[in-house]
């Protein structure tokens, strides 16, 4: 498991792709709140990605911003999708029944098409 | 604390100390012999127990006392055990000194509704088998327990239940 929290951001046309690398957790959850919100905010966005390929846990917390941030893409008419979650993070996705609320990818480039 | 605990430590109420704690949750389970998906689970719900201990029992302040105790029931495996573990369970212990709150308000909110928060009771009742919270009664009027039990599945009949197929 990882410890701090780093987010990288890739821009292709209106799609922002969300690179999170850590642990999602309470200590580090407004790191992502935070990456989420500004890319949210790049003119011209249209969907968020959201690449959980390097995030081997994440507690309620993150669940939590996730939420928040689907919700608030829905408000603008963006979409927001996650791509690739590890099994620990797909695990609390479905004990928290939210495996039907998100759009869920199993690439990126998948998640791109959503 | 437990005094048959195995393992014991007090840390202070601040969440950097939160993914040392799953750290140690997964391995100690994982060395007594459980998969690591109920490793994985033991580990969520103990950080989800700190969480709620640190946000609402403590409204956030870093420097609170809080105590973690494991117990292997069964026993524990020795280097020179080549048998089937016998740890046929983990209790986990978790106690605090904030104000004691009613018992009856510590439940699972309504999935249904989709929102931010309030996760974090659902996700340790599916998770574990057994969940108590209690006051304590050693510190006059102060203090909460919350005590979690996760039976062990053994490897074979796991397998027989979900095919050979374990879960990371």
């Amino acid at each position: 498991m990882a410890g701090k929290l780093s987010v990288g951001t890739t821009r292709a046309g209106d799609t922002t792709i969300l690179t999170p690398s850590g642990d999602i957790d309470i200590n580090s959850q407004p790191d992502m709140a935070a990456a989420l919100k500004n890319s949210a905010a790049e003119t011209g966005v249209q969907r968020l990605v959201v690449d959980l390929t390097g995030v081997p846990y994440m507690d309620s917390s993150g669940v939590a911003t996730l939420i928040k941030a689907s919700q608030d893409a829905k408000k603008r008419g963006h979409k927001l999708v996650l791509a690739a979650p590890q099994a620990r993070v797909s695990s609390i996705l479905q004990i928290a029944k939210l495996g039907t609320f998100f759009t869920i990818a199993p690439s990126v480039d998948e998640a791109k098409l959503r | 604390m437990d005094a048959q605990a195995n393992i014991s430590l007090k840390i202070e109420s601040n969440t950097l100390f939160l993914s040392g704690v799953r750290e140690l949750v997964f391995h100690v389970a994982k060395r007594v012999g459980f998969l690591d998906e109920q490793c994985s689970q033991m580990a969520l719900a103990v950080d989800e127990a700190i969480c709620n201990v640190i946000r609402h029992g403590y409204g956030r302040a870093p420097n609170r006392p809080i105590w973690i105790s494991l117990l292997c029931e069964g026993g524990i495996a020795t280097p020179e055990t080549t048998s089937e573990s016998p740890t046929s369970g983990l209790k986990i212990v978790i106690e605090d000194e904030a104000k004691q709150v009613d018992l009856a308000l510590i439940k699972s909110r309504d999935l249904d509704e989709i929102r931010p928060g309030g996760l974090g009771v659902h996700i340790i009742q599916q998770v574990m088998d057994e969940v108590k919270y209690e006051h304590r009664t050693d510190l006059g009027g102060l203090g909460m327990r919350l005590t979690m039990r996760k039976l062990r599945v053994p490897a074979a009949e796991h397998a027989a239940q979900h095919g050979d197929k374990e879960c990371a």
